[in-house]
């Protein structure tokens, strides 16, 4: 018995001494607003505080807390958010809200001794808690502000777009109240864990299953026991990964068999002696082993280890690059990051008749109902998926991970069942950003202007399919970056290993690819004389010029973007010269890239579709299934969908995604929330305002108010009020309602990849100020200034958050993050950056409406990640001459770079 | 399942170690790091209810930092500056959280060829006291650790406390850490440097190099080298040779070995450029 108190109540717990505080607090006391991430002390998650002091319960044995205070979130918001709490909310500090409690823990303990902290304190007092989602800028803001007031606005009808409203589901995330995978219980659930492939490459026989479980009072699920079709993939045509491997593993980390068992049982089970042999075979461990000849095939179907080969091609680039009067080349090669969400997969199942209901963490609510129905063997009526909060996903959480293992143990046993990944299963099991091999050509004319380019890259897709076809079709697409490119030719092939998957990830190959060209397109810039910001601005693309595909686009915002950038790089590069002419040791340099981006699917189908009814209470409900991961759809698509019905925002409540209860929004990938189900909400509630005003028999220009059950009309001085008790009910519980899908107008692309692959681009361009340490290689990234396009800006504050999270991840691409199978599965090893690496971020939010976006609106969350490595890495060449051929530019490399340009 | 035990008592911990085989702990943020299972397995002998062992304070010949003084206790210790590499360290391992509770004896006792500890206790030529139901024994900082995850404690003794003789205790000391970002890293390469300058000459040095080799290292050649030296241009005396003959490093994911043994060399120049900087 360990007696304590948590949150000022005395607890006597009746627990083994030396078992973690976290699992303490979250499992006997039931408080789960202290998240688990890693359970290392590698991220913070965990953060409470004990006798006052910031501590990580995962690294706390519970005997240690004898007799002393424990707080954790729960403890500090008694009525409402704290105003700490509050002023998150107010600077969005708070995307997935997983790191939040954490954060405004250790925040907490920071602004006890120390009311009024400089950014150094708050930095160190924050440095233990890793954010994935924010970039942590706004975060620092928000203790800097804590003694601050005030709330965001609350924008009257009609003026929500535009608005920096907070988010609208903030409040229980910064209260620590948010459930994410992990969160919710089910005290009888049967808790799962995997077998997994300790081999990159083996087949394997099991021995006696039934034996070993009974001995344990467990049960073990294999393949066999599977009722479907034991195939997945995220893009049907592709499918190729089994739920569990049947005989051959052919990637370290999958998995094999499944065993389930009580809480208890499980917490002490051994799987050292687990029957399973394993007969080790030669893995392709990289692009070249899986490429050469007579090399083994990883599936039957793709003889040559080739999953897919994208193609875009236009003009004559042999001829114009033999005419261009400068010519460069060159090559990089890129690693696998890991996606390094602090939320590890987690997720409950259950029956509710003959239907699987299943909770998880999940960026594709509808895909995970279709692909585990496949895989259990159900029509998709008997799968309902009712997504947890999800605490980041950047691409990852697009793939199946819990829900089909869950599913099999709940259908086949009738029991809720639960599995929560740890950290390195997580890291082990989920998929990466794909590793590149990449060669490119660039040419100019004596005027500087882009002739041809040639691009050629291999794509390490891992064991199975995933989003590899997807890469491979979206970067040859858009290798050029924004710019005119009349002749062009771009392949990109994805190549099997028995690597990790790689997938999804914030960009889908293009920030690999732009890594390449934007660097060349400094050295093209120098070799020909230019100003390298003036080189992209005279050859950025414009409204009614063809892209490399063919494609003839309006409301393209490159150039503005550029130009929002001319007067910092003028006087960056004035800085960076004085600095380096009065520094030794150090040196300075500043660097721009852009991006373009595609928002939604290429050159396929990619609908959403959207509801919003009114109650005859006289509640507005939105059926909001485009899955909020952070990045504030939730709250977007809420002030599109209040102007077009012409109603406060914060009248409207959101019915979160749910497959029984909200209709398809499509994935949370490809920046196309924003754009596909932003506009499917502005159709429906336009579509609702319609149907509202024909009621009343008023014109378009009408004002609609909402207050006790009766819609009121004025327009001029007629004045029209409906009592919605008196309307017959419609359906789905409502009186009145509407529901509108949105397709984005795409064509498929030719053999040559011409065509019109999106209907809708986002645009921007970075401008990195870096500080090189010559003689040891690291580099401090001092400012990024950036500058995107979104359109019309519906949200700044979000959109803010947007730039400086993806400024994060992408400065983590440039200097840090590698994920080495078997030697990273761990937030120690792999780095992402903490508070104190990253940058002063200047965002300039541009607005060229885009003529097919909602309200003029344009995709905004991958873009934002794109041009950050090659701004760093063109400022480190700026600074040192050192050109890098190989990411992350870890200190070693950069060093080594440095010599070979000095020699 | 294994016996927590949490004595208050110094003699019932060494009653338990004497009876059993179970592992010392004190903050736990290291052993709670290497396993995925939610409580510690095996009898463990929690040693932070002992009030014994924990703080710094001061005799007559030495300071003695006990086995369960933290990160954060030693960084607003009242110490004199020969141990603001130590500060300098306890600022920089793990997080605020890890400070906390995370302990500088147990730093030594994980043996990792990375600990933070190390290489600012070795360069204070401290040593590790052990204790067990025979007595008391000490034994110098550089012997005690043997290789990663090694040391020469009998599985009867505890680390009862770091001793660091006053008559090392002097100078001024620097530590600098090197990784790929800025908290929660783990070193690519770390110094410690301890220089004694009387009127602008060095007459004491002390340096040692970590994360470079399965074990931190004293690098007495560049003592040699500097002791006797005018403070003003030291940094040029310190030259790659005296080092690499103690450095070991390996290439892994943080870093390839070659850029370890210039980085180190560079690391130590820099430290003692900071302290005549500062002198």
């Amino acid at each position: 018995m360990v007696s304590f108190t948590v949150n000022g109540v005395s607890q006597d717990v009746d627990v083994p001494l030396g078992r973690r505080l976290s699992h303490v607090l979250r499992e006997e006391l039931n408080l789960r607003g202290t998240k688990v991430g890693c359970d290392s002390g590698d991220c913070g998650a965990c953060t409470v505080l004990v006798d006052g002091d910031a501590i990580c319960a995962c690294l706390t044995p519970v005997a240690q807390v004898a007799g002393r205070a424990v707080e954790t979130v729960e403890g500090l918001a008694k009525t409402g958010p704290t105003a700490l709490q509050k002023a998150f909310l107010r600077h969005g500090a708070t995307q997935c809200g997983i790191c939040t409690p954490g954060m405004v823990m250790a925040a907490e303990a920071l602004l006890r001794c120390n009311t009024k902290p400089d950014r150094a304190a708050v930095e160190t007092a924050l440095g233990g808690v890793l954010c994935r989602c924010t970039g942590y800028t706004k975060i620092i803001d928000a203790v800097l502000d804590a003694a601050g007031r005030g709330t965001g606005p609350e924008p009257s009808a009609g003026c929500a777009v535009g608005a920096r409203v907070e988010r609208l589901d903030g409040a229980a995330k910064v209260m620590g109240n948010e459930a994410f995978g992990a969160d919710v219980v089910e005290k009888s659930a049967l808790i799962i864990r995997a077998v997994r492939s300790p081999y990159a490459a083996a087949s394997f026989a099991f021995g006696n299953l039934e034996q070993w479980a009974e001995a344990r009072g467990v049960r073990v699920f294999t393949a066999k026991d599977i009722p479907g079709i034991n195939c997945f993939g995220v893009i049907e045509r592709f499918a190729d990964q089994p739920a569990l491997a049947e005989t051959n593993a052919r990637m370290a980390g999958e998995a094999v068999a499944l065993v389930a068992g009580s809480e208890d049982v499980m917490a002490a089970l051994s799987f050292e002696d687990f029957p399973v042999i394993w007969t080790v075979k030669d893995p392709h461990l990289s692009l070249k082993d899986a490429a050469a000849s007579g090399a083994a095939v990883l599936h039957k179907s793709r003889g040559d280890n080739q999953l897919i080969a994208g193609v875009v091609k236009r003009g004559d680039v042999k001829v114009a690059l033999a005419e261009a009067a400068h010519v460069v080349e060159g090559s990089l090669r890129t690693g696998h990051v890991e996606h390094a969400y602090i939320e590890p997969e987690a997720g409950l199942a259950w029956m509710e008749g003959d239907v699987l209901n299943i909770r998880a963490c999940t960026q594709a609510p509808v895909l995970d109902r279709d692909s585990t129905a496949k895989v259990l063997g159900l029509p998709v009526e008997r799968v309902r998926i009712r997504p947890a909060a999800t605490g980041g996903g950047f691409g990852a959480k697009l793939d199946l991970s819990v829900q089909p293992l869950l599913g099999l143990v709940t259908l086949l046993t009738g029991q809720p069942s639960k599995m929560v990944f740890t950290r390195s299963e997580s890291m082990v099991a989920s998929t990466k950003r794909h590793p590149a091999q990449m060669h490119a050509q660039v040419g100019a004319d004596v005027d500087g202007q882009l002739v041809g380019m040639v691009f050629d890259g291999d794509f390490d897709t891992g064991a199975y399919a995933s989003w590899g076809p997807t890469v491979a079709v979206r970067v040859p697409v858009h290798a050029s970056g924004p710019y005119v490119v009349p002749n062009y030719s771009a392949e990109a092939r994805a190549i099997h290993t028995n690597g990790p998957v790689s997938g999804a990830f914030r960009g889908f190959g293009v920030p690999q690819a732009a890594a390449l060209q934007e660097q060349l397109f400094d050295q093209l810039a120098d070799q020909i004389g230019m100003d390298r910001l003036a080189f992209r601005q005279k050859n950025a693309l414009r409204d009614g010029v063809t892209t490399v595909c063919g494609q003839a686009l309006s409301g393209v915002g490159i150039g503005a973007c550029l130009q929002a950038l001319q007067s910092r790089w003028d006087a960056a590069l004035i800085s960076v010269a004085g600095f380096n002419a009065s520094t030794e040791g150090k040196a300075r340099g500043v660097g721009v890239a852009s991006c373009w981006y595609g928002c939604g699917n290429t050159a396929l189908p990619n609908p959403s579709t959207m509801r919003i009814g009114i109650s005859a209470e006289g509640t507005i409900c939105l059926h909001q299934g485009a899955m909020d991961i952070g990045q504030g759809a939730n709250t977007v698509i809420a002030q599109l969908a209040a102007d077009a019905l012409g109603v406060p925002v914060h009248q409207i409540k959101l019915i979160d995604a749910d497959t029984a209860v909200t209709p398809d929004c499509g994935k949370t990938s490809a920046s196309r929330q924003t754009v596909v189900s932003g506009k499917a909400a502005v159709l429906a509630a336009t579509a609702l305002r319609a149907k509202i005003l024909q009621m009343a028999n008023m014109g378009s220009e009408a004002e609609i108010s909402l207050s006790g059950g009766v819609l009121t009309l004025i327009e001029g001085v007629a004045r029209r009020d409906i009592s919605l008790r008196q309307l017959p009910q419609a359906a789905y519980g409502y009186v009145l309602w509407a529901e509108e899908t949105y397709d984005p107008p795409t064509e498929v692309l030719d053999e040559n990849g011409q065509g019109a692959p999106y209907a809708v681009y986002g645009y921007g361009a970075q401008l990195a100020e870096v500080e090189v340490d010559l003689a040891l290689g690291t580099v401090k990234v001092l400012k990024v200034t950036a500058a995107h396009d979104l359109g019309k800006v519906i949200n700044p504050l979000l959109a803010e958050g947007q730039i400086e999270g993806g400024i994060a991840q992408g400065l983590g691409m440039a200097l840090m993050e590698e994920f080495h199978p078997g030697k990273t599965e761990n937030l120690h090893d792999y780095l992402i950056p903490t508070i104190g690496d990253v940058p002063e971020v200047v965002s300039h939010l541009i607005e060229v409406p885009d003529p097919e976006g909602p309200m003029g609106a344009k995709g905004l969350g991958e873009h934002v990640l794109i041009p950050t490595a090659p701004a760093i890495l063109n400022a480190i060449r700026h600074a040192t001459g050192a050109v890098l051929t190989q990411l992350p530019a870890r200190p070693d490399r950069v060093l080594a770079a440095i010599q070979a340009a000095m020699s | 399942m294994g016996i927590y035990h949490r004595p208050d008592k110094l003699k019932d911990a060494l009653a338990v170690l004497a009876s059993s085989g179970a592992r010392p702990v004190a903050g736990c943020t290291d052993v709670f790091a290497t396993t995925e299972a939610q409580e510690l397995a095996g009898d463990v002998l929690d040693l932070t209810d002992i009030a014994e062992l924990r703080g710094v304070s001061e005799t007559a010949e030495c300071w003695r930092i006990g086995a369960t003084t933290t990160w954060r206790e030693v960084r607003f210790a009242d110490l004199p500056s020969a141990f603001d590499m130590l500060v300098e360290a306890a600022r920089e391992v793990g997080g605020v959280q890890v400070q906390n509770t995370g302990t500088v004896a147990g730093n030594i006792c994980n043996a990792s060829p990375a600990a933070d500890g190390m290489p600012p206790l070795l360069a204070l030529d401290a040593q590790i006291e052990l204790v067990s139901a025979h007595g008391v024994r000490q034994v110098p900082l550089a012997a005690y650790v043997t290789g990663p995850r090694q040391s020469i404690r009998h599985t009867d003794e505890l680390v009862s406390a770091i001793l660091v003789p006053k008559a090392r205790a002097v100078g001024r000391s620097r530590f600098l850490k090197l990784g790929a970002r800025k908290h929660l890293v783990i070193s690519i390469a770390m110094v410690a440097v301890r220089l004694d300058v009387v009127a602008g000459q060095i007459r004491e040095a002390a340096v040692a190099v970590g994360a470079c080799g399965p074990v931190a290292q004293r690098a007495t050649a560049v003592e040699k080298a500097l002791v006797g030296a005018d403070i003003e241009g030291a940094d040029q005396l310190v030259r790659s040779v005296f080092l690499q003959e103690v450095l070991a490093p390996i290439s892994d994911v943080r870093s390839d070995a070659g850029y370890r043994r210039e980085a180190a060399v560079e690391l130590v120049r820099r430290a003692v450029r900071q302290l005549a900087g500062e002198i």
